[in-house]
């Protein structure tokens, strides 16, 4: 990467880091309703008395945050940027779209890192947690792994406000509403109904929650006793899912993303609205 | 001699849109029809049109953002659509809406849009004052958030950042729509300074004639997508014989710069 490109990169991160500044009542208000949200979540198995459902729930939560806020920052970045008015200067300007996107799915990794601390943070007060035994590194290698199929996710997802600003942010959000429910975040694919179980072999959440499950330790969980996560060769199957499914989804949201810029400047739609 | 810094021939764009209660009916918008115009390097050319008469989206396919459908385009030496990059490593432009992260402050702004250009923090915020003083801008303001500065403030600030990255070609569109008498002023004296010190390429839009005339060298009159007079302003009058380029603008359309300008709708 050359050090224009560098520069280029961090254009991105530095205006999403001083939006971020601007609108930080919006980053707090987000904050806590996450925090909210997964403490709610979480305490349902607190409630059944049962620390392996609130270990699973803890582990959804977490993992949910983190790939919603990652997918939902990039995929949303075009209509940000449509709704300022800003679209127009920003694809003039000679930064390639891969070093566009790119920059912008840096910082998305960064700020969905925050939102995934925050409510960790948070649910210690609400929750007696400990990860003690769990492998922390396995898990961290995972969440980087599968954060390269939800950027490729989002950067097709990203597509859909240049089509149209309005609908194209409520297709984002049903794409996403579609992940959460067939990835079984907080309960087994197992129990979805049998006709809708082969969509969530498409999503990256599905084989990221399985292999943070095992790293965790849930599935060896017995009461009393310290977390036995397991080693990260055991969870090689659904790294390798994740790794092809990053290395399919990336270049091809980038082509889509492409042929949807071309369209885009065929038919006038760069033009701000909106 | 100077040479070519635009070489625009039969230029065409067409806007499909669908109409009718099931969207069936596609009903075409001949924005430009076969335009042709050079512009010489170092010149300010001006394109003096009612709205909807195609400046905006003939500036859109100069700015990489558009793709005509017809026609060839060559700036700089360089041909749209294949060479998009190297063109835009080489224009500025700046639009009629200061479009902006209005609640970033101006530093904010313009060091985002440096960096987008593979500048460095130092050199883009020494230029930024630099050309902001030049503007009239009180430099006290640089970090105040654009939502708080008037339009000419923020039309002075959209300047600064299309100057920020030094582009041979700028393309101003309606830069003095909207703004205050000692504003639209302070800008026109910009653009007379600029063209004179650092020999700048400029094609600027407008529908004010008294700045078309006191800003450009040439001007080219367009009315529903075609140019229909080119020259300097003294032989746009002379050919038309006409005292004032309101009057070239009748005696070539046969109807009034308003009555143009309440006809047409695509823009």
């Amino acid at each position: 990467m050359s050090a224009s490109a560098i520069r280029q990169t961090w254009a991105f991160i530095y205006r999403d880091h001083q939006l971020t500044k601007r609108y930080w009542s919006w980053v707090v208000v987000f904050a806590f309703y996450a925090l909210v949200n997964s403490a709610s979540v979480a305490l349902i198995g607190v409630a059944a008395h049962d620390t392996r459902l609130t270990l699973t729930l803890t582990i959804g939560v977490l993992l949910w945050t983190f790939l919603s806020v990652l997918f939902n920052e990039i995929a949303m970045s075009i209509a940000y940027e449509r709704w300022e008015g800003t679209l127009e200067y920003t694809f003039m300007a000679p930064a390639s779209r891969f070093v566009h996107l790119f920059g912008v799915s840096l910082y998305a990794m960064i700020y969905s890192i925050f939102r995934v601390v925050v409510v960790l943070a948070g649910l210690f007060v609400f929750i007696d947690l400990s990860f003690r035994g769990a492998n922390l590194f396995g898990i961290l290698i995972v969440l980087l792994v599968s954060s390269l199929a939800f950027m490729g996710l989002g950067l097709i997802a990203a597509t859909l406000p240049v089509f149209s600003p309005e609908r194209g942010a409520e297709a984002t959000n049903i794409l996403q509403g579609v992940l959460l429910l067939v990835s079984g975040i907080y309960y087994p694919v197992s129990v979805l109904p049998k006709w809708i179980q082969p969509v969530s072999w498409l999503s990256p959440a599905t084989y990221a929650l399985s292999a943070c499950r095992k790293l965790t330790g849930i599935d060896t969980f017995v009461p009393g006793r310290p977390l036995h996560g397991a080693p990260l060769l055991a969870v090689m199957p659904d790294l390798a899912r994740l790794l092809v499914m990053g290395v399919i989804l990336i270049p091809v949201g980038l082509w889509i993303f492409g042929r949807v810029e071309h369209w885009a400047k065929k038919t006038g739609k760069l033009k701000r609205t909106g | 001699m100077s040479s070519v810094a635009i070489r625009v021939q039969n230029v065409r764009k067409v806007f499909r849109k669908r109409k009718g209660a099931l969207r069936r009916e596609i009903h075409e918008e001949h924005a430009l029809n076969g335009i042709t115009f050079e512009v010489r390097e170092g010149e300010v050319y001006g394109l003096l049109g009612p709205n909807g008469s195609g400046k905006s989206t003939l500036i859109r396919i100069l700015s990489t953002l558009l793709l005509a459908d017809g026609g060839d385009v060559e700036i700089l030496g360089f041909h749209l659509p294949e060479h998009e990059r190297e063109v835009r490593e080489r224009v500025g432009r700046v639009s009629v809406d200061a479009a902006f992260y209005k609640k970033l402050s101006a530093r904010e702004n313009l060091l985002y849009t440096a960096f987008l250009y593979g500048f460095e923090k130092t050199d883009a915020e020494q230029k930024a004052l630099y050309i902001l003083k030049r503007l009239g801008q009180d430099a006290s303001r640089f970090d105040d958030p654009l939502e708080e500065m008037s339009r000419g403030m923020q039309q002075k600030v959209s300047i600064a950042r299309a100057l920020l990255v030094n582009p041979p070609l700028l393309l101003l569109d309606e830069p003095t729509t909207g703004l205050d008498p000692k504003s639209k002023q302070e800008v026109q004296r910009f653009i007379q300074d600029l063209r004179l010190r650092e020999g700048t390429t400029i094609v600027l839009t407008t529908h004010d004639m008294d700045e078309a005339e006191r800003l450009c060298d040439r001007i080219g009159i367009l009315t529903r997508g075609q140019l229909i007079a080119e020259g300097t302003s003294e032989e746009l009058k002379f050919q038309a014989g006409a005292d004032n380029l309101e009057e070239v603008f009748l005696k070539a359309v046969g109807k009034s710069f308003e009555e143009a300008e309440k006809e047409v709708t695509v823009e």
